[in-house]
């Protein structure tokens, strides 16, 4: 492109410095290493400050993207984590982990003519400086109100409701299930996409202000959600996500070999049974692996797979390509170490020896015919193409669904046609008096920030409970 | 943390009871239900079936066999050591009813857990007759217990070292062929299970057994403890741990059960060298 005269030379987007695919692959430490302050202010500096800005908008929790990114420019690291904090209680993890493509970044103005800026890096980059350099001050808090709050689950939902509330000068107790805080964030998403680190720490500043968090606590199980108001709590927060495996279904499901996601990515992550035998807890090695399903999590179990030594690691996918859910990033990563994608491709049958362990599995390959009911082409069957691939490990990664321990315990509270807590969008209450529910178990497995959106939205209407009443 | 008040050892210190500090759980627990402790920050999730519950003092008690690394080093705890972690009360209660006559059959540690859930069916009415076995009279558990909270124990060893000679199901088999017996509770290693469900099917008489496949969490969310109960796929730690003995397939339970056998060995064999050295 010839440059007019006067022209600024164009900065490109500043490429995330990362470990090489070839070191990655054997460690689980993360994989971009995060921006210099350098590399943060050039890309900073792309922004174009639009007056309407469209990344705003594409954002759930709408993060003020122009304002914390000039800040950066300016060189107010602190000015930019305090602007991204007033929306945004996680932006550490949401830099990491949230669908920029399709959210912020997927709405800038430059993405139309080239490289939208690169939202989530400087996200995480003001974030990152935050944890190494910032004071680790308290927010302020209001005077103590008396009321007393009990928020189920530690994932992002109930961590944001946590922050908010006592901030607003509510007692809150955090109940988990799991001995560990942070749901899906420690359970889930591996140590190599998200280090535990991060979340440990945020949950320690909860905590530093003064939120009671008890873990192993199954509600539903060691107390029921009643009981909870029996304890003098005044409302009630159900953050307890979508944890129910999704299986396919097949014959010999049960085959040693076969694990869901939520399995093997729990044992590794939450357990860390990557260090076995260092710890305790092992996990099945796999020398030829197939992960179903394409959406995030397939992308963190075949990569946990290949860490953990595999020959080779196969993505199963029943559509094609433009239909993985997966955030580009992970695939674009997965790629780079050496996964294979099998698209098109739907296993039908799993094949064991004697002593029932899996030795392969069946599939049929697939065309795509008509759209169905989500507009996507819906996957047909190629009659006559059924093929074996041998493999020794199966990760089944194709969704999941409502877990019912809490709420078969609660005839209470109304559920909609798949198990998932009805709930208003706008306020998160449920139909039960002093009860608000938020994140996947309202929504169905979705995400990260669009489960701290609604804790947000839910912990306001709280706050209004609390100070006017139902 | 989950403090350890009393300690014993039994069976010639391979069986090892814990009574722990656990007020919540104590206070919720039913016969049948489990807990999955953690000694320690590294440790693994290891589900246990609740032998007693004290819920004026607040205690749980948990009876196990020492099998690999895991429960290796839960016996290294002594009183006043604590569990990192206790989770529970987990997996569905015993359904207690007054049927007429009951039978419990316990093998190995399984009586520990068959002890509560006999006292429940003698305390509602019931006539129970309890059988236990072991292979040899040093390994056999709660003789006494049993006895009190049964109105006749029969007790049989391999061996013949200490009651009949025999399995427990020849024992079962006489009560069977004697009496009109409504209910069957078996609680004990797989294949005790498999045998006792076989012949109680031929008598038609209904039979419940406690199962304990691999699990991780105990809440549903990961579904490493399936198992395959009338030609279906259920997870134990909701849906059970407690089972209609007549339809479960315990070839894959067995099968299954061995999913890290490799590793479990390897693992308990260098914590042993490593305790010892
Ligand atoms: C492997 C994986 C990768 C993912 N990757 C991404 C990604 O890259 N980007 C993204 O945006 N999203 C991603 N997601 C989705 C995202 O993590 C979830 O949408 C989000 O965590 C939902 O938050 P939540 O607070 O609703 O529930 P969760 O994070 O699921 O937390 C729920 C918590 O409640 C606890 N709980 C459950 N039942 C009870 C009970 N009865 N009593 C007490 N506690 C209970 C659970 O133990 C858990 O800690 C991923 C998910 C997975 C599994
Ligand atoms: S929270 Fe997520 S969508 Fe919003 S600006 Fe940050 S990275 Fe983008
Ligand atoms: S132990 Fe995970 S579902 Fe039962």
């Amino acid at each position: 492109m010839a440059k007019r005269p006067g022209q600024k030379e164009k900065t490109p987007r500043q490429a995330m410095p990362e470990q090489p695919a070839d070191v990655r692959k054997h460690n689980f430490e993360e994989v971009p290493t995060g921006y210099t302050i350098e590399l943060a202010q050039a890309e900073a500096s792309r922004c174009l400050q639009c007056k309407k800005p469209s990344c705003v908008a594409g954002c759930p929790v709408s993060v003020d993207i122009p304002g914390f990114i000039s800040l950066i420019t300016m060189g107010d690291f602190t000015g930019a984590i305090r602007n991204l904090w007033s929306k945004n209680a996680l932006p550490a993890v949401c830099g990491r982990v949230c669908p920029q493509e399709i959210q912020c970044e997927g709405r800038c103005i430059l993405a139309r003519k080239g490289e939208a800026v690169a939202v989530g890096n400087l996200e995480r980059f003001a974030a990152d400086y935050e944890r190494a350099y910032g004071s680790g001050a308290l927010p302020p808090k209001a005077p103590a109100t008396g009321k007393r709050v009990a928020v189920v689950g530690s994932g992002p939902s109930g961590l944001t409701v946590a922050g908010d509330l006592i901030a607003k000068g509510h007692e809150v107790t955090i109940l988990e299930a799991f001995h560990k805080p942070g749901g899906v964030l420690v359970y889930g998403i591996p140590e190599f996409r998200l280090p535990k680190e991060i979340v440990a720490q945020e949950v320690n500043f909860l905590e530093r202000q003064g939120v009671n968090l008890e873990c192993n606590q199954v509600v539903g199980r060691t107390m029921t959600l009643d009981e909870l108001f029996e304890q003098n709590f005044d409302a009630v927060y159900l953050g307890v996500g979508a944890g129910l495996p999704r299986f396919m279904n097949i014959p010999g499901e049960n085959l040693i070999g076969i694990l869901s996601a939520n399995e093997y990515l729990t044992r590794a992550n939450l357990m860390k049974a990557y260090k076995y035998p260092e710890v305790d807890t092992p996990i099945p090695i796999g020398k030829s692996v197939c992960v179903l399903g394409a959406g995030n999590v397939a992308m963190d179990a075949a990569r946990t797979a290949m860490r953990l030594g595999a020959d080779n690691v196969r993505i199963v996918y029943r559509r094609s390509e433009d239909e993985m859910p997966a955030r580009k990033a992970e695939i674009h990563h997965a790629r780079e170490e050496g996964i294979e994608f099998h698209l098109l491709t739907n296993p039908i049958n799993y094949i064991g020896d004697e002593i029932g362990r899996l030795t392969g599995m069946e599939c049929l390959k697939m065309e795509l015919g008509e759209p169905d009911e989500s507009g996507r082409r819906r996957p047909v069957p190629i009659e006559g193409s059924a093929f074996l691939i041998a493999c020794d490990l199966v990760i089944v990664a194709v969704g999941s669904g409502a877990n019912p321990l809490l709420t078969q315990s609660t005839p209470d509270l109304t559920l909609n046609q798949w198990g998932y807590i009805s709930a208003d969008p706008e306020t998160g209450k449920t139909t039960k008096r002093g009860v608000w529910a938020g994140g996947d178990i309202v929504t169905g497995a979705a995400t990260v920030i669009l489960a701290m959106g609604a804790g947000r939205k839910a912990a306001d209407s709280i706050h209004d409970y609390l100070t006017w009443g139902w | 943390m989950f403090k350890i008040v009393r300690r014993e050892e039994m069976a010639q210190g391979t069986v090892i009871l814990n009574e722990i500090e656990a007020p919540l759980i104590a206070k919720k627990a039913n016969p049948g239900q489990f807990v999955i402790l953690k000694a320690h920050e590294d440790g693994e999730r290891i589900p246990l079936t609740m032998a007693d519950t004290d819920p004026e003092k607040g205690t749980i008690t948990i009876i196990y066999m020492v099998v690999g690394k895991s429960t290796a080093h839960f016996r290294d705890l002594a009183v006043g050591d604590a569990y990192q972690d206790v989770i529970g009360p987990l997996g569905k209660a015993t359904h207690i009813e007054n049927v007429g006559k009951v039978v419990c059959v316990g093998g190995g540690t399984g009586v520990a857990v068959l002890h509560p859930i006999t006292r429940a069916m003698k305390a509602a009415g019931n006539d129970v007759t309890c059988i236990i076995g072991a292979r040899t009279k040093e390994l056999l558990i709660l003789e006494e217990q049993m006895k009190s909270a049964s109105h006749d124990l029969r007790i049989c060893t391999d061996d013949g070292s200490y009651g009949r000679k025999g399995f427990v199901t020849e024992a079962l088999k006489e009560v069977l062929d004697d009496e009109t017996v409504n209910q069957v509770v078996a609680i004990g290693p797989v294949p005790m299970m498999k045998f006792v469900s076989k012949l109680t099917k031929e008598y038609k008489v209904p039979t419940m057994v406690s199962l304990n496949p691999i699990m991780v969490d105990g809440t549903g969310m990961c579904g490493g403890c399936r198992v395959t109960v009338g030609n279906k796929t259920r997870f134990a730690c909701v849906d059970g741990p407690e089972f209609d003995g007549h339809l479960v397939d315990y070839d894959e339970l067995m099968l299954r059960l061995q999913a890290y056998g490799k590793e479990e060995k390897e693992c308990y064999e260098e914590y042993c060298t490593l305790r010892d050295a």
